[in-house]
């Protein structure tokens, strides 16, 4: 096997695919930051809701009410975080890590007290494939989330360019005291809109464990959240940025599997790939990223 | 008919201050009503809590004679009552029609409607004859435009009373200008206007009757036609008010700072051209020009800060051209940095800890080979405190809170407190009231009666037109002429236009 038969249409399929968690985090991590809030914590976020989902499903049989689960657990962490951190200026990353922390934690014990180990859990039903024929030539058979990922890109782009509530989104994110002076409700807008990031970050733990394994298993994550928030950098905070750039993290990735089957390289190092792409992109060689966003707790008088 | 605006009995108090002490106000329509005071007298809190950015302790509102309510600047809006901010509240990277609309969006659907803003806005425009590209990034823009995008984004809201807090801080004298005549023009059309400043002569361009607050509370409203400069700045001290006078002496023969044929690249900032000039001992030497002309180059070139690439800097006969920062110090090199809050202090530093700078590793307040001096760097601090009559609550407080007066009166304490042969002033009383300018001023002064230079590089040609000895005019990193400073001011605006003239005075 050459290194260029690795390049075909599965390679596209298999980056779209694998670029999916990654988009979901940058997605959410732009709405938060787009209001002023840096959520450091989309790792933990997507790692509970990947483990939420698993365990409704687990109970429930049906991975809708898993999917249904996962968010929730999304919108509960995103209310925390925003409490903490609009409501009561608590520093951020503080916070952030705080999630991170507890949701590695937290989900490997419940793994281990429902399942019996820490490290999986059993396999569940996964969410069933969405067949649209048309697509299925170019983008292979996918469960609900790609589609929704590309509706997502789409509205996110729209309301926060074309709508008064995007418009007011990235004044309070950019400039509170403007936002307030102008008669906006800048902490209901952080909150919010905190909320409804995590929210669609948790769509990505759930695509994880209900859309690529089925199972649940201990720190699958495996930095996908913190790929999200390079994503969103590389982006510049817009959602055509972030889907871009979620591919190139899912390129790297798919690639990696590619390459790991083929042997030419030691797996460790080839499993590096991802993590180096993220370096790089943080590392400034993309070009200057300045965030649209003031990131201090704005306190009234 | 009642007035467009009343207040009663105002009161807000903040943790140790009592901002405003029951004031009364009473706003009519169609007038421009100056709000006069120094630094921390309350206007600004005053306009802030009618504008409900603050709530008020006690005292009542009315607007045309009905009591009202307001409890957020979204209820200030509703009743018509607009206000521009000291420090702009403009979102640099929305464009510029999306700040004026901002939080008053026309929606068609859930989508913006943007032909409709663009209408109503380019309307306004033309109604008031203020002229913006509504695409351009707003913070591109250069600030006396920002103040304009503020200004249509009240008249946008249909605001009828317009409260303008210190406008001209932030602009060049020509923006200053220009906005007066805005405003008058706004007066024609209807609307009533507060004009908070502590400038004397901008009031007596504008307003038709003036209330002068002090430390908290009101001293009185006067009609502009009675008062005097003299008066209201009695009013607003609460004393006699001095202007500088330059004593008889003369300049030494005696050259403490030389400067030949000085030039520099054009790395962040503009580049300078062959410099040449001398400071003497007992002379103050004024540096006059349009901002952006190399003034702040000027500046950093002579305290060591920009590197030069031709020429030679000489103190005392002593070559500084490559000399450090510290050495120039050392050699009695003093500056009053232009931006006091991010050259000249610390902010969150204390005011001991500010005094101290620059003096950390010297004798005698380094005692020993590591350590600091404590119980002397606190007589030193209270001394200095003392005898630049710095107004603070103690010398532990960070700097931050202290007022820009006395946040220069530090600056002016550190750097005078070593022996001192040049000073290189840089706006040294921008942004400072009345009483803090004459401070500065009188130690300027001081400095040139004892026998020291001193280099005065400011916006306002009327300090510098009062307080040196002979004026260099910069342009375009030039020196385009020199003036005498009784020279009119008809020459020295075609200097600083860049017209040069046959030298003279």
């Amino acid at each position: 096997m050459s290194l260029f038969s690795i390049l075909n249409l599965s390679l596209f399929q298999a980056t779209v695919r694998m670029s999916m968690p990654v988009l979901f985090a940058a997605l959410g991590g732009m709405f938060c930051e787009r209001v002023g809030i840096v959520n450091i914590g989309l790792e933990g976020i997507m790692l509970n809701s990947a483990f939420f989902a698993v365990f409704a499903t687990y109970l429930s049989g049906n991975p809708w009410i898993g999917l249904l689960l996962g968010v929730l657990s999304g919108v509960g962490w995103g209310l925390v975080i925003a409490f903490l951190t609009v409501k009561y200026y608590g520093n951020q990353i503080v916070v952030g890590t705080g999630v991170n922390v507890f949701g590695l934690g937290f989900s490997a014990f419940m793994c281990q007290r429902i399942w019996g180990s820490r490290g999986a859990s059993e396999s569940v039903v996964g969410l069933p494939l969405l067949r649209i024929p048309a697509l299925e030539r170019v983008l292979g058979e996918n469960t609900v989330f790609v589609y929704l990922a590309f509706l997502l890109i789409f509205l996110s782009h729209l309301f926060l360019f074309s709508t008064h509530w995007g418009l007011r989104i990235r004044a309070v994110g950019e400039s509170p005291q403007s936002a307030d002076a102008a008669g906006i409700n800048v902490h209901g807008y952080k909150i919010v809109f905190v909320v409804v990031g995590s929210a669609i970050t948790s769509l990505g733990g759930v695509f994880l464990s209900l859309a690529h394994l089925n199972f649940f298993a201990w720190g699958m994550t495996s930095g996908r959240g913190f790929m999200g928030l390079a994503a969103m950098i590389f982006g510049k905070w817009t959602p055509l940025g972030c889907f871009l750039a979620s591919l190139l993290f899912g390129f790297t990735d798919a690639l990696q599997m590619r390459l790991q089957a083929l042997g030419i390289l030691p797996a460790q190092i080839i499993l590096l790939f991802p993590y180096v792409v993220t370096i790089l992109v943080l590392s400034g060689l993309v070009g200057k990223a300045i965030p649209p966003s003031d990131y201090k707790p704005y306190e009234k008088r | 008919m009642p007035p467009l605006l009343e207040v009663r009995g105002l009161t807000k108090s903040f943790p140790g201050v009592l901002a405003n002490d029951h004031i009364d106000l009473e706003i009519e329509e169609g007038e421009i009503h100056g709000l006069l005071g120094e630094n921390g007298a309350g206007k600004s809190v005053l306009m802030s809590t009618i504008y409900s950015l603050y709530r008020p302790d006690e005292g009542r509102i009315f607007l045309r004679g009905r009591e009202v309510h307001m409890v957020s600047p979204a209820s200030a809006i509703r009743c018509g009552v607009g206000m521009v901010h000291q420090h702009l509240t403009v979102v640099p990277h929305l464009r510029v029609w999306e700040n004026i609309v901002l939080g008053e969006e026309p929606r068609r659907g859930v989508f913006l409607a943007r032909r409709e803003a663009f209408r109503r806005i380019e309307a306004l425009c033309r109604e008031t004859g203020l002229q913006l590209d509504l695409h351009a990034w707003t913070g591109e823009l250069p600030i006396g435009l920002q103040q304009r995008v503020e200004i249509l984004k009240m008249l946008y809201r249909g605001a009828s009373l317009l409260i303008f807090d210190e406008p001209t801080t932030v602009l060049t004298p020509q923006e200053v200008d220009q906005l007066i005549a805005y405003l008058l023009r706004l007066k024609e059309g209807g609307k009533t206007i507060i004009f908070i400043s502590h400038k004397l002569r901008e009031v007596f361009a504008l307003c038709d009757r003036v209330t002068v607050l002090r430390r908290g509370r009101k001293v009185g409203t006067i009609v502009i036609a009675d008062a005097s400069e003299e008066k209201l700045a009695e009013m607003m001290v609460g004393r006699k008010v001095f202007s500088p006078k330059r004593g008889e002496e003369k300049p030494k023969e005696t050259v403490v700072l030389a400067v030949e044929h000085v030039s520099t690249l054009p790395e962040r900032g503009k580049a300078l051209h062959g410099l040449n000039f001398v400071v003497h001992n007992g002379e103050i030497v004024g540096v006059a020009g349009v901002e952006g002309n190399g003034q702040t180059e000027l500046a950093e070139v002579l305290v060591g800060l920009r590197k030069v690439r031709q020429g030679k800097i000489s103190l005392r006969g002593e070559d500084i051209t490559f000399a450090s920062p510290k050495e120039r110090i050392k050699k009695g090199l003093a500056h009053i940095p232009e931006d006091r809050h991010r050259r000249g202090t610390v902010l969150d530093f204390t005011v001991t800890e500010n005094l101290l700078l620059g003096f950390e590793d010297e004798p005698p307040i380094r005692r020993g080979r590591w350590t600091i001096d404590l119980p002397l760097l606190r007589r030193f601090a209270l001394s200095r405190v003392g005898e630049f009559e710095i107004a603070t609550p103690g010398v532990d407080v960070p700097v931050r809170i202290l007022s820009g007066g006395n946040q220069q009166k530090v600056v002016l304490a550190r750097e005078l407190s070593r022996p001192v042969s040049l000073l290189v002033a840089c706006q040294p009383t921008r942004g400072l009231d009345v009483a803090a300018t004459e401070y500065v001023h009188r130690k300027l002064l001081d400095l040139r009666k004892e026998g020291k230079g001193v280099i005065l590089i400011s916006a306002d040609l009327d300090e510098i037109r009062a307080l040196s000895d002979r004026v260099l005019v910069l342009y375009e990193g030039r020196i385009i002429g020199e003036l005498a400073p009784q020279s009119d001011e008809y020459q020295f605006g075609l200097l600083m236009g860049g017209k040069s003239l046959v030298a003279q005075g």
